[in-house]
């Protein structure tokens, strides 16, 4: 909880910094597209964060992102399947991916770093093969309107993405704080050796945040392709498995495993939003938009470590 | 006992008056050592005797508290292992520290590569200088073969050709048998008599005795950190040799009888495990039975109780609970069966030491204290706080981290994690390491008491005299096999370690 306080301090501070420079930032117009990002952006850090907590990484989602909103492109539009069965495809397609490196990682002992690496580059490369490299659309939506709504619509005025991802947060709270398999991943993250001398399977679990990783990043995929409505195999999704990684080491996740919490990888999913948004409104050149989000990571890391936390830390 | 003496004239090094103390614990208590020119000295004493302390203090790795070392009659400090090695004393360690990624060249000449021009690598000076030594070793593979490509006696052989290239003079070797096979051991020893022929000395570390006798010119024993003993070529043999490696003091335990409870039994035939697959162990307990098992370091023993308890299969063999044969393919297979093992190393295997008391004591248990995969914190805090109070541990509250508490009430938990499960085969792999005498005791208690109750106990332990004070019966570990078995009126230290180096 401490951990939690310390950088959503840090992220109040920042709002009201941003608002000052900038008050178009309270605009209805600009917190809903804020939002919206929001909410598809922190789908896939919540899966990214719980590999993290696992010790263990995962590279590959933006290449995930990139080989998804291709495939669902040419179900909807190319050969136009029934949208709830493109969406079954595309999810299970995901949660594969994620088995996939779990297997490989649990199975084979490889790392977790070269098993999504190659991930990465791999699932790019057939995105760009099966799309003969050609930006895809999705029209006008005919027929799957109603996902489309999903990702571009509001409830009560509050974008569907960041209300969805409020709904995952909840379930992934419960599974992570609550129940039985989240004590089991934060115990192999900190001594899995122990862990499995206390009888727990512990590559059955590691496959498990492998496979919730794969599936939360197909949601997320899902929604980023009709937000964009426009997938440039080449670059949709670049970098994007950073965004992930770096809300969750934001929110308190330790690459060392063993730590971290939902609340803390929403808030940091938050900021990096807010400081891309940031760079937009204080009229800062667009070209430093990465340095600029380097140097806040770097800032909100150390400021969590060295102000925040400080007497948490040995 | 009168310090070690050499033959006036050829000694080469002496060490005098050596003490050692880490923290309150005292290694070596004024110990004296003395190497002739050319000799085969072994150094011999139990596990924690001091032997490795006293070398790793001639050859620069630690610094004695107190005391003096001599070279050439003259008083020398050495302070690090690069000045030990100038003085041409070279440590063999156990564990060969080649670099598997280097070639044999690369290693014997490591950080003395011959050098051209620019400071870059003579590739056909160290290629050739190393061949010319292979080949005085008898070795035929080429200087450019890949260290992980040799067998381990290869290996060996390579660090004394390093050791030589450095101008050694005294050549420390510890366990160097250890994992070499009879034929490799029979190279190894042929070397050595050449090495000794060429006037160098040889300070051989072993547990086994037959090799002693085979090549030692002279044997210096420790005990507890202090000279036990010398005994010169003619005096060497086996009474002599276990008499002073244990000592005087010959402790005889009172065995209560134990509660027999026949309906219960664990029985292993034949089962062998990944170290010593050619060697089948059998054994046989009933409930309320305490067996004991000794032997050296590497006899096998974690072996045999990590493969009962499912962490590495076994590579034959069967198990059998109660009469009926089962099948344990990891641990979750063996905690089923009731069959818990309390580990050897606790911060890695017996607990998860950044995690609190609470989920320390519950992670084997969450079943328990959930409902439909929910954990239940009320449960969760209430099993705890039995259990805390059961065994008696010391902590500020049930969220302390591990690391915070002593050994004693850390391996209080890693005991305590299985109490709640009914168990029928509790296995504690050196219960007592690293924990005080006040706890140890308490810990006696926890295994007397769940005896009494039927449970069927085994403890593997390094420490004689904790495995005649527990135990009801004792079986002695050799090289992956049972080389005996004592009944309480055989309990003694002198019949543990016949069997524990491989006499009968």
């Amino acid at each position: 909880m401490k951990k939690e306080k310390g950088i959503f301090i840090i992220f109040v501070i920042l709002c009201v910094l941003v608002a000052i420079g900038n008050p178009n930032f309270l605009s209805p117009a600009n917190l809903k597209n804020t939002t919206r990002l929001i909410g598809i952006f922190g789908i896939f850090s919540i899966g990214s964060g719980i590999v993290i907590i696992a010790r263990g990484i995962d590279l590959s989602v933006g290449s995930v992102f990139s080989l998804i909103g291709v495939i669902l492109s040419m179900l909807l539009v190319k050969h136009q399947v029934a949208w709830p069965l493109a969406m079954l495809i595309v999810l299970a397609l995901a949660t594969l991916i994620g088995c996939f490196h779990g297997t490989l990682v649990t199975k084979y002992k490889i790392q977790a770093f070269i098993v999504t690496l190659c991930g990465l580059l791999f699932y790019r490369g057939i995105a760009r093969f099966i799309s003969n490299d050609v930006t895809m659309g999705f029209g006008y939506g005919e027929g799957f309107s109603i996902v489309q709504y999903l990702a571009t619509g509001n409830l009560w005025g509050i974008p569907l993405p960041f209300i969805l991802m409020l709904i995952i947060s909840v379930l992934a709270w419960v599974f992570l704080h609550k129940s039985v398999y989240g004590r089991y991943i934060f115990a192999i993250g900190r001594n899995e050796e122990a862990t499995y001398f206390s009888g727990i399977n512990t590559d059955r679990m590691i496959m498990l945040t492998y496979a919730i990783c794969g599936l939360l990043a197909g949601i997320s995929g899902v929604l980023l392709a009709f937000y964009t409505n426009a997938i440039a195999p080449s670059s949709h999704g670049n970098f994007y498995e950073l965004y992930g990684i770096a809300a969750a080491v934001l929110g308190g996740c330790s690459l060392k495993g063993g730590e971290g919490s939902i609340g803390g990888i929403i808030i940091g999913a938050a900021m990096l939003q807010v400081i891309q948004n940031l760079v937009n409104l204080l009229g800062i050149p667009s070209s430093l938009n990465f340095a600029v989000m380097g140097i806040v990571i770097l800032i909100g890391v150390l400021a969590d470590k060295f102000l925040v936390n400080r007497q948490m830390s040995k | 006992m009168a310090p070690a003496k050499a033959t006036p004239g050829n000694c080469i090094l002496e060490m005098k008056g050596i003490s050692k103390t880490f923290g309150a614990f005292k290694a070596l208590n004024k110990v004296s050592l003395a190497v002739n020119e050319g000799e085969i000295l072994a150094l011999l004493g139990e596990n924690g005797a001091g032997k490795s302390t006293l070398m790793k203090i001639l050859s620069g790795i630690y610094t004695a508290t107190e005391g003096s070392v001599h070279l050439d009659d003259k008083a020398c400090e050495i302070n690090s292992v690069k000045e030990s090695q100038r003085l041409g004393i070279i440590l063999i360690h156990q564990e060969l520290n080649l670099l598997d990624n280097l070639d044999v060249a690369g290693n014997i000449f490591l950080g003395r590569e011959p050098v051209k021009a620019f400071k870059l690598i003579d590739l056909h000076k160290l290629y050739a200088d190393a061949d010319e030594l292979l080949k005085l070793f008898g070795l035929t593979i080429p200087s450019a073969t890949s260290v992980s490509k040799l067998s381990i006696a290869e290996q060996q052989i390579i660090e004394i050709i390093k050791a030589l290239s450095q101008h050694a003079r005294i050549i420390i070797m510890d366990e160097p048998t250890s994992s070499l096979t009879l034929k490799e051991t029979d190279l190894l020893f042929e070397i050595i008599r050449n090495l000794k022929a060429k006037g160098i000395s040889i300070i051989y570390i072993s547990h086994r005795l037959n090799e002693i006798i085979e090549i030692a010119d002279r044997v210096v024993v420790l005990k507890d950190g202090q000279n036990s003993g010398e005994l010169q070529r003619r005096e060497i043999n086996h009474d002599n040799l276990v008499r002073l490696m244990i000592g005087r003091d010959i402790f005889k335990s009172q065995v209560a009888p134990w509660p027999y409870h026949p309906a219960s039994s664990f029985e292993i035939r034949d089962l062998s495990t990944y170290r010593y697959t050619q060697h089948g162990v059998n054994l046989r307990l009933s409930g309320g039975e305490i067996l004991g098992i000794s032997g050296l370091v590497g006899a096998g023993r974690t072996e045999l109780v990590n493969t009962i308890f499912g962490i590495h299969r076994a590579t034959g063999g069967t198990m059998h609970l109660n009469g009926a044969e089962i099948t344990v393919n990891n641990p979750a297979d063996a905690i089923s069966k009731g069959i818990f093992l309390v580990p050897e190393d606790r911060r890695n295997q017996g607990i998860v030491a950044s995690m609190n008391i609470i989920e320390n004591l519950t992670l084997p248990n969450l079943p328990a204290t959930s409902a439909f995969k929910i954990i239940s914190r009320r449960k969760e805090a209430a099993l705890s706080t039995a259990k805390v109070e059961e065994l008696n541990v010391k902590a500020p509250t049930l969220r302390t981290n591990l690391k915070d508490l002593s050994g004693g009430n850390q391996q209080k938990i890693a005991i305590g994690k299985w109490l709640s499960r009914n168990p029928s085969l509790l296995i504690f792999d050196e219960p007592t390491r690293g924990v005080d005498i006040g706890a140890k005791a308490e810990i006696y208690n926890i295994l007397r008491n769940l005896a009494k109750s039927g449970v069927m106990i085994i403890v593997v332990s390094s420490d004689m005299e904790e495995i005649i004070n527990i135990s009801h019966r004792i079986l002695v570990m050799h090289e992956g096999k049972i080389s005996g078995q004592l009944e309480p009126e055989e309990f003694t230290e002198e019949n543990i370690m016949r069997y524990a180096v491989g006499l009968n």
